[in-house]
């Protein structure tokens, strides 16, 4: 009893405090039974943070456990800060794709830096140095007013942050859709490389060891981020929640990095993990966890931005730029010498002990004593109810009798060109330091980017792809085609994937059909990446994206990591030059469902989403990869949103190349909407001197694939005919205009 | 030529410089660290390379001109030594009086990370006399603050002593509004002191001249140098 009321300074729990942190009272009362007493108002909160949805996974955790997750190439896998997979000549690629929705809602510009720097921190963590940023941006619709600040902010967001750290910021995807007018989504991607003998992991291990504590010094922000923030849906009271918001200093940043990659030199550091969501809690109970020890920490010793500060703050704070080293003692010293050589803070707070339980210190009381499993794991994990939504039966059905065809489609290719999803994304890409460190190989703008990895002869390649309005037509059909397309944009640039990361960004998983989607979504990724034999090897989760019951559509989005053995395969989408032959490798379907043309044309969005043929799609990777490898061709563009015409626009035109016309003459029995701007899938437009054209057909016929010859490249028109007829013909330089200004002309309206 | 690359905290392209001028030129090359003075005889050039020192907080360069490593630089500027700052570097050089003028904010109050022209105004100075007949170079921005003003009149002083190195132009070489990425002042992009040993620009050399990309403008920049020595 005595112990009890020790550990019992402040307020009685209430029923009402327990529903304020978030949790129900089942998990109340599973927290009695676990540690048999109430716990204080302190443990109420770490309960409350470590038992979050965004925290504990606890809704979509059976269903993870469904993805493939094992490769022989797989160093590390799901469970620590991120995924590593070997690249040979002694190195590792570490990578993870996290979201910062929530956040970066309510503040755009501090939501989207500080989602950089935490994924960047979950890199360096791993002992690997950043050497690239990607992310998958999505907003509502450009006509919903808030859209062009919430862009600007998260654009600027992430080029200042990123910029000042040093890391380029090498590409992204960037769409709009009205069902993110209420719950935009930032999603923000990292990749390091490491010596795969040189992994650190975060675990507190070694009885007596002693807990560092590095970087930036807490204050009262972030504060329940990840309970209150990011595990519920918006509603009025959102913008109330601007506290919990973090704000970032990339500076700090840049300056954690080289102090935490010259500490990695040293053999007496143990672990290591970024205080990221939870803060110090976290950190603190998932080291312990890992290793099967306990931590001991003194809260009077963690350097504090305010004065005044409470155990329960300091402990929940989301203060950005901070690390936790576990270290052996009587390095003390050399580990101050490396924090002063950099400018940082840094305090030795406490030490692992051998019984599990965190004990936490302040002003010479004991405030914290819990053990680790049931605060890490004891999380139940929920059986939520799952539902087909009723929408389905209302989507899927599409006549296209009823649509008007057309005989010219100079109008529509226009229209196409400058509509948000498909306009260049140049605005936002230049904002971006893209080039820092000399390894971008291929610029933004490209299927991937592309990173050279210094002294081998190997380049890393990275697509980020998700097409939601797929995944809202066939949750299932639409994570698979995800995989396949983010594959396919890696194949178009010369590599193999090798491993993937996926954040899963959904609605409300209380709900039956948000589970549902949730449910198809994580099978159809796991079956596709089974099936292409990819590695899932990180990944997030981010629920609740969700505003007065209106949800987003459901987002898996994916990042491909790809392997180029010679730096001098790389391919990249434009067309090189004039007389080249244009080739198209695979076929076109009667298929208009779900396609940017129906959404841009018809402001319609239904139907099913195209079929997806995994062997198909197998076959025409191998073999554009084989073509690249075989030197054979010239450009490689996988034909997606827009379909085949826009793909060939995208190659007269792409940044930073040249602008050369395009002359395609096709023959076919398809109408002509869904010819040029179907979505029909595994299609990938190559181009190719005409002297290997013998070499190429050859090739295609012994391999066996589908493949066409229809144009070439040249002139200043791009012209296609059909059977015979004109049915577009405009400059080249025009449609490169509308295309390339787009995006710019929309964000820089005053209003 | 020995090089000295100086690091600050939030120095970003100094890595860059370092391999451009150790393993692309095999020029013996030494970090110089912000806190600490150095003597700086025996270097023939030191390079204040890009990035954000101490987070460009406050106003680009104005924290770094107090740097101890400064002191150094400016001796051995005022001695003659070569002295090359690249975007941040140019920043800290202005900052520091070894350059005149400052730099704003762009025109357009963004970041802009492109490959620009730039057009060599003065094709005689140690920075530039490996240019030849070349008189556009391709070469790429990345700054937020890298719009160049200083006032008309010693604008006019400047271009009388040929003292503007670089100006932004077109594929041509063409000076213009149009070909004018930032806003910059007779569209300066890279001015020298009037002994020509110290030069400030806001692309990067660095980032075109590893013969791995195609276009290898930067080269120029430092293999005058390398002449020079």
């Amino acid at each position: 009893m005595a112990k009890s009321k020790k550990n019992r300074p402040g307020p009685e729990i209430t029923p009402e405090i327990v529903r304020e942190h978030g949790l129900t009272v089942e998990e109340f009362r599973r927290i009695l039974d676990l540690i048999d007493r109430p716990p204080n108002l302190t443990e109420l909160g770490i309960f409350s943070v470590m038992w979050s949805e965004h925290c504990s996974y606890k809704s979509s955790r059976p269903y993870l456990r469904k993805l493939p997750v094992e490769g022989p190439n797989v160093l590390q896998g799901p469970g620590e800060n991120a995924g590593v997979i070997d690249i040979g000549d002694g190195l590792a690629v570490v990578f993870k794709i996290e979201s910062h929705n929530h956040p970066s809602f309510i503040e755009p510009h501090q939501g989207a830096a500080t989602g950089v720097g935490g994924i960047m921190r979950d890199i360096f963590t791993m002992g690997a140095r950043p050497i690239a940023l990607m992310n998958s941006l999505r907003f509502g619709d450009w006509e919903e007013p808030r859209t062009r600040f919430l862009l600007n902010g998260v654009v600027d967001g992430i080029a200042s942050y990123g910029n000042c750290t040093g890391v380029p910021t090498v590409g992204g995807e960037i769409y709009f859709d009205s069902c993110y007018n209420g719950n935009i989504l930032v999603n923000a991607f990292c990749l390091g490389l490491v010596k795969s003998d040189r992994i650190f992991l975060a675990g507190a291990g070694g009885v007596g060891n002693q807990i560092l504590y590095v970087g930036s010094k807490t204050g009262r922000d972030g504060i329940h981020g990840a309970s209150l923030l990011a595990s519920s849906e918006f509603d009025e009271t959102t913008e109330d929640k601007r506290p919990t918001v973090q704000v970032g200093d990339p500076f700090t940043e840049k300056l954690l990095i080289e102090a935490c990659l010259e500490l990695f030199e040293c053999d007496w550091v143990v672990g290591v993990q970024d205080m990221g969501a939870a803060g110090l809690t976290s950190s603190s109970f998932e080291m312990a966890h890992r290793a099967e020890t306990g931590v001991f920490m003194d809260l009077s010793k963690v350097p504090l931005r305010e004065e005044g500060m409470i155990p329960y703050e300091i402990l929940l704070s989301e203060s950005q730029e901070r690390m936790l080293f576990v270290i052996k003692p009587g390095h003390e010293k050399e580990a101050f010498a490396i924090l002063d050589k950099w400018g940082l803070d840094g305090a030795i707070i406490g030490e692992v002990i051998e019984e599990p339980c965190v004990r936490i210190q302040f002003d010479g009381k004991e405030v914290v004593n819990l053990p680790v499993f049931p605060v890490v794991d004891g999380a139940l994990d929920l059986k939520r109810e799952t539902k087909r939504p009723e929408y389905l039966d209302q989507v899927v059905q599409i006549d296209l009798t009823e649509l008007p065809d057309f005989s010219h489609g100079d109008a529509a290719l226009k229209k196409l060109l400058a509509c948000p999803n498909i306009a260049s994304k140049e605005w936002a890409f230049e904002q971006y330091d893209h080039m820092v460190r000399l390894n971008t190989l291929v610029l933004p703008g490209s299927d991937a980017a592309v990173l050279r990895v210094k002294d081998t002869q190997k380049a890393i390649a990275i697509s980020v792809d998700c097409n939601s309005r797929y995944c809202y037509l066939d949750p299932y059909e639409g994570a698979a085609i995800a995989v396949a397309e983010a594959c396919r944009n890696v194949v178009c640039s010369g590599a193999k994937p090798i491993g993937l990361t996926n954040c899963l960004n959904f609605g409300n998983p209380e709900k039956p059909e948000i589970m549902w989607q949730f449910q198809q979504a994580v099978e159809g990724m796991g079956d596709a990446c089974r099936f292409f034999d990819i590695p899932v090897v990180s990944g997030n989760v981010s629920l609740y994206n969700e505003t007065k019951g209106d949800a987003i559509y459901p987002t898996p989005t994916v990042a491909v990591v790809g392997l180029v053995e010679d730096q001098k395969q790389i391919m990249t989408q434009g067309f090189k030059k004039s007389g080249d032959q244009i080739a198209l490798i695979g076929f076109t379907m009667e298929e208009l469902g779900g396609t940017e043309y129906l959404k841009t044309m018809f402001d319609r969005s239904d139907g099913k989403p195209p079929v997806l043929d995994r062997k198909h799609e197998k076959q025409v990777q191998d073999f554009c990869l084989e073509l690249i490898q075989k030197g054979f061709i010239s450009s490689a563009h996988d034909c997606s949103e827009g379909g085949l015409a826009i793909a060939v626009a995208e190659s007269c035109f792409s940044y930073g190349g040249q602008t050369l016309g395009a002359t395609l003459t096709l023959e076919s029995t398809l109408r002509n909407d869904t010819l040029l701007f179907g979505e029909t899938l595994s299609r990938i437009i190559i181009s190719f001197p005409e002297e290997r054209t013998n070499e190429i057909e050859d090739l295609a016929m012994a391999f066996p694939v589908d493949f066409s010859l229809i144009g070439k490249v040249g002139g200043s028109h791009f012209t296609v005919t059909v059977n015979g007829k004109e049915v577009i013909k405009q400059e080249v330089n025009i449609l490169k205009n509308i295309w390339k200004t787009s995006l710019g002309n929309y964000a820089g309206q005053v209003t | 030529m020995k090089c000295g690359i100086v690091v600050f905290p939030g120095s970003n392209c100094d890595h860059d410089c370092y391999h451009i001028l150790k393993h692309i030129l095999n020029q013996e090359t030494h970090w110089l660290w912000h806190k600490e003075e150095a003597s700086l005889e025996s270097f023939d050039l030191v390079v204040l390379p890009g990035g954000f020192s101490y987070g460009d907080y406050l106003r680009a360069g104005a924290i770094a001109r107090f740097s101890p490593i400064m002191n150094s630089i400016t001796r051995f500027a005022k001695n003659g030594g070569k002295v090359l700052g690249i975007c941040n570097g140019f920043q800290i050089l202005l900052e520091c009086g070894l350059l005149p003028g400052v730099l704003i904010q762009n025109q357009s109050r963004k970041f802009i990370c492109k490959n620009v022209f730039v057009s060599v105004d003065n094709p005689d100075t140690a920075f530039t006399q490996n240019c030849g007949e070349k008189n556009v170079l391709e070469i790429p921005i990345a700054h937020h603050q890298g719009s160049y003003y200083i006032d008309p009149h010693s604008l006019g002083q400047l271009e009388e002593n040929g003292q503007i190195i670089f100006r932004y132009c077109d594929t041509n070489g063409n000076v213009s509004a149009e070909s004018n990425p930032n806003g910059s002042v007779g569209s300066v992009a890279g001015v020298a002191n009037e002994q020509k040993n110290v030069m400030g620009m806001m692309p990067h050399p660095e980032r075109c001249a590893d013969p791995l990309w195609s276009r290898i403008d930067g080269q120029i920049i430092f293999q005058s140098l390398i002449s020079n020595s």
